[in-house]
């Protein structure tokens, strides 16, 4: 701060304050609804507690509607879909880096720009022929299918490389001069110096599995198979009448949960991740 | 593009570690997006046996299906009102935060967590919210005499989804201009102070544009955010109703396409959206690579 006016910084809080309500304010009301029970939910919208909290978490949790699985099995689902996401997208990822920044070989460009090129195919405007594919590999229904068409990733790529462009050509010389191979060079050096920017993109990328949805809601068929966000919004079935709000909110707030609790304890982590991936 | 000064001396390796990501790409990416070019320009027969080629047909069909030029209307005031929405507010709050100097960790915090809220969950939320039986906001909307029904009200279902489109969006911009303002040297704001500028005055001259960069980037990200990952937002809320007043066009792809199995007309509408995302893509990059320019 350049000077002291202290009406502007009034001003400056009130605006922060206001921003704070608008972004809480939704997720607010649905841990509200989390507390109450059915009947009170659909008279009307209470702002305060109740005290149905720990009734509704172990409803959902055991929840097991027809047509859907139990809810622990769509959150161990959810969970396994983002962690093999996150893992998967790494390894590629560090790996193809590490040899277009380390090694001059024919045709490194086409690879590069073919890496390039995912950026610009969002399953959603590819996904009858993707499904296809998966269809014919007999993938459906699978934790391969779930996962493996996410995994190619061109911004962890990009911010493999950006960071391999940083490290000192000195550290791969004298790893060299002492007789490192490549691969020795990659596991003793490069990768201990990537833990940060691993760390960073492990965050950013699990939340990236967590939250998919179309591309779960055409592979899987199998009810065992259905992740948190497809088994959410069948709950929500928003279109009919009287929904069982505390059971759909108590669920919402559950399977937002997690990464956002990562979001929050590891933020300084996470902004580097985003700030740095995106550029 | 540059490589190490020095580089490892090998014949296969280099191909070994680019393979998985080569192999995934080419089967999962390049050959479904050649795919959906190609029967783009095809008609199947009704058991899917043979194929001919039919040329321009589909896309000449589209742009004359006044429900698809609709849809393109309403995807882009929907990216219109969004973007601004969301870059408006992510933009203020940011010049708040780089204000405060104590507090400014702790109002971060509370901003940025709704980036890792998915789609779906955002729709629902803001469905509870604004649900006409019992939610809060109808019930307070009807004291200003306003009938909040976006079931039936085409208007108020497109406010709906712009609403929860952009509260999903706000921590990611607000991210990255808290972090392009901390880039702005202090020493250049501090001269204009002494000059006797005023704080506002500081912000529209000095600091707004010199985040023309981030700016410019967040355009690009809220535009391509709008376009494709609300798909979970509609599709959890309000399904493209009622009466087709929030199908936008990645929602009717998948309608078309996996719903409406019209195979060539959704491979035309795919293309369309690949070469926008293209178009896109290299717009951001040509501007990434001369960017510093001051």
């Amino acid at each position: 701060m350049v000077e002291n006016r202290p009406l502007l910084s009034l001003l400056t809080h009130l605006v922060l304050i206001l921003g704070v309500v608008i972004v809480a304010f939704p997720v607010y009301l649905a841990i509200i609804a989390m507390t109450h029970d059915a009947a009170t939910l659909n008279v009307s919208a209470p702002l305060l507690p109740g005290g149905e909290l720990f009734n509704n978490v172990a409803t959902v949790w055991n929840f097991d509607p027809p047509g859907l699985p139990p809810f622990w099995l769509m959150a161990w689902n959810s969970t396994l879909m983002a962690l093999i996401i996150m893992v998967g997208k790494i390894v590629i990822s560090i790996l193809s880096a590490y040899a277009i920044v380390y090694f001059k070989f024919p045709f490194r460009m086409v690879a590069f720009w073919l890496i390039f090129l995912t950026l610009m195919l969002p399953v959603e405007v590819r996904i009858i022929p993707t499904y296809e594919v998966i269809a014919n590999l007999g993938m459906l229904n699978s934790y391969w299918g779930l996962t493996v068409p996410l995994i190619a990733s061109a911004t962890a790529t990009f911010l493999f490389r950006q960071f391999f462009m940083t490290v000192p050509d000195e550290l791969m010389e004298a790893a060299r001069v002492d007789g490192a191979g490549p691969i020795k060079f990659f596991r003793d050096i490069l990768l201990p110096l990537s833990r940060t920017n691993i760390a960073a993109l492990c965050i950013i990328l699990f939340i990236y599995g967590w939250v998919q949805y179309l591309w779960p809601l055409l592979v899987t068929t199998k009810e065992d198979q259905f992740t948190l966000m497809m088994g959410v919004r069948q709950m929500a079935g928003v279109r009919e009448v009287e929904p069982m709000w505390n059971i759909i909110m108590t669920a919402v707030v559950l399977a937002m949960l997690p990464p956002v609790l990562v979001v929050i304890f590891m933020q300084r982590l996470f902004v580097k991740g985003l700030v740095e991936s995106e550029k | 593009m540059e490589t190490k000064r020095t580089i490892f001396p090998s014949k296969g390796l280099p191909y070994l570690l680019v393979a998985p990501q080569l192999i995934i790409t080419l089967i999962f990416f390049i050959w479904p997006a050649s795919q959906a070019v190609k029967s783009s320009f095809e008609r199947a027969d009704p058991f899917g046996l043979s194929t001919q080629f039919v040329g321009l047909t589909h896309y000449l069909r589209l742009f004359q299906d006044p429900l698809y030029l609709a849809s393109i209307g309403r995807t882009a005031l929907f990216a219109a009102a969004v973007t601004i929405i969301a870059m408006g507010l992510g933009l203020i709050l940011a010049a708040a935060v780089n204000r405060v100097v104590r507090t400014s960790q702790f109002y971060t915090t509370l901003m940025v967590w709704p980036y890792a809220v998915s789609p779906v969950v955002a729709g629902i939320l803001w469905w509870f919210l604004f649900n006409s039986a019992t939610g809060l906001l109808p019930f307070v909307l009807k004291y200003f005499g306003v009938v909040w029904n976006h079931n039936l009200n085409a208007n108020q279902a497109m406010i709906f989804v712009v609403i929860a489109a952009a509260w999903k969006q706000i921590s990611y911009n607000f991210l990255f201009f808290v972090a392009g303002m901390q880039s702005i040297p202090a020493s250049l704001t501090e001269a204009a102070a002494i000059d006797g500028a005023s704080p506002f005055k500081r912000f529209w001259t000095i600091v707004f544009p010199l985040l023309s960069p981030t700016t410019f980037f967040l355009f690009i990200v809220n535009v391509n955010y709008v376009m494709f990952d609300t798909f979970g937002i509609i599709a959890a809320t309000t399904g493209g109703g009622p009466n087709q007043a929030t199908n936008i066009l990645v929602y009717k792809v998948y309608q078309d396409g996996f719903i409406g199995l019209n195979l060539g007309a959704s491979s035309a509408q795919s293309v369309i959206l690949m070469l926008f995302v293209i178009i896109l893509t290299v717009v951001q990059f040509r501007f990434v690579e001369r960017r510093v320019q001051y």
